[in-house]
């Protein structure tokens, strides 16, 4: 897993490149996570991102939670294999995301 | 039939992955029915390797088979750990609020609804959890 993180004023946007699975869920959030302090707009750049299990949804609920409480956060360039879980579970509901 | 053993380490997930991804592109599995099935074994092997032994370490084998007239894949995970029934689980609240919302119990569901059967057996001291996917 690849990720690039570019802050502008209070806008992070992260670039993830790869899965986000049991294995890499993990990096995503500590790559993530300490860095939203002050953040009022997150976008998360799905482009590059093939599939998403459990794991990944658990650190995408979690940050949807704080980010909700300071600002807002979104997805975006979501591929098809993503939605998919989305609807699955029931995030098209809560998350914010834009497919490709 | 082929099988697989290895460690039940979550590094071994994408070891299972690979031996089952290649099995698939063997049947020309479409690339939906593929990233579901990579979903599911990540939801499964994961679970096993962080819950059958803990603390100790064990193996887990992963069968593969393949059903003909119509095409389906089955895919059997088997371990020694301690009996665990993850279909015992009950169903998340998939339109539940954010603040409400529990994750526990989201990767089975996830499984459940992509697979096209889940069936879980404890038997001779072995969880056997198997999963099957129609590809025709």
């Amino acid at each position: 897993m690849n990720i690039k993180r570019t802050k502008s004023n209070d806008t992070l946007t992260v670039v993830i490149n790869g899965r986000i699975d049991t294995a890499t869920a993990p990096d995503f959030e500590a790559n993530v996570k300490p860095y939203i302090d002050g953040v009022a707009h997150l976008i998360l750049d799905f482009k590059d991102v093939n599939y998403v299990s459990s794991a990944g949804l658990r650190v995408l609920l979690s940050l949807h939670k704080i980010m909700m409480k300071q600002g807002d956060m979104k997805l975006v360039n979501v591929g098809e294999a993503v939605v998919d879980v989305f609807e699955v579970t029931g995030f098209d509901e809560i998350l914010d995301y834009e497919c490709c | 039939m082929k099988q697989l053993t290895v460690e039940a380490a979550v590094e071994n997930i994408e070891t299972v992955t690979a031996f089952v991804a290649e099995e698939l592109e063997k049947l020309n599995c479409p690339m939906k029915a593929e990233t579901q099935i990579t979903i599911a074994i990540d939801e499964l092997f994961g679970n096993i390797a962080r819950y059958a032994y803990y603390p100790e370490i064990g193996q887990a084998t992963v069968r593969f088979d393949v059903e003909k007239n119509p095409l389906a894949v089955i895919i059997t995970f088997i371990d020694n750990g301690i009996p665990f029934n993850p279909l015992d689980r009950a169903e998340p609240d998939t339109h539940a609020s954010a603040e409400d919302r529990q994750i526990g119990g989201l990767g089975i569901y996830l499984v459940k609804k992509t697979m096209n059967l889940v069936e879980y057996e404890y038997k001779d001291g072995q969880n056997i959890l198997k999963i099957k996917k129609n590809l025709a």
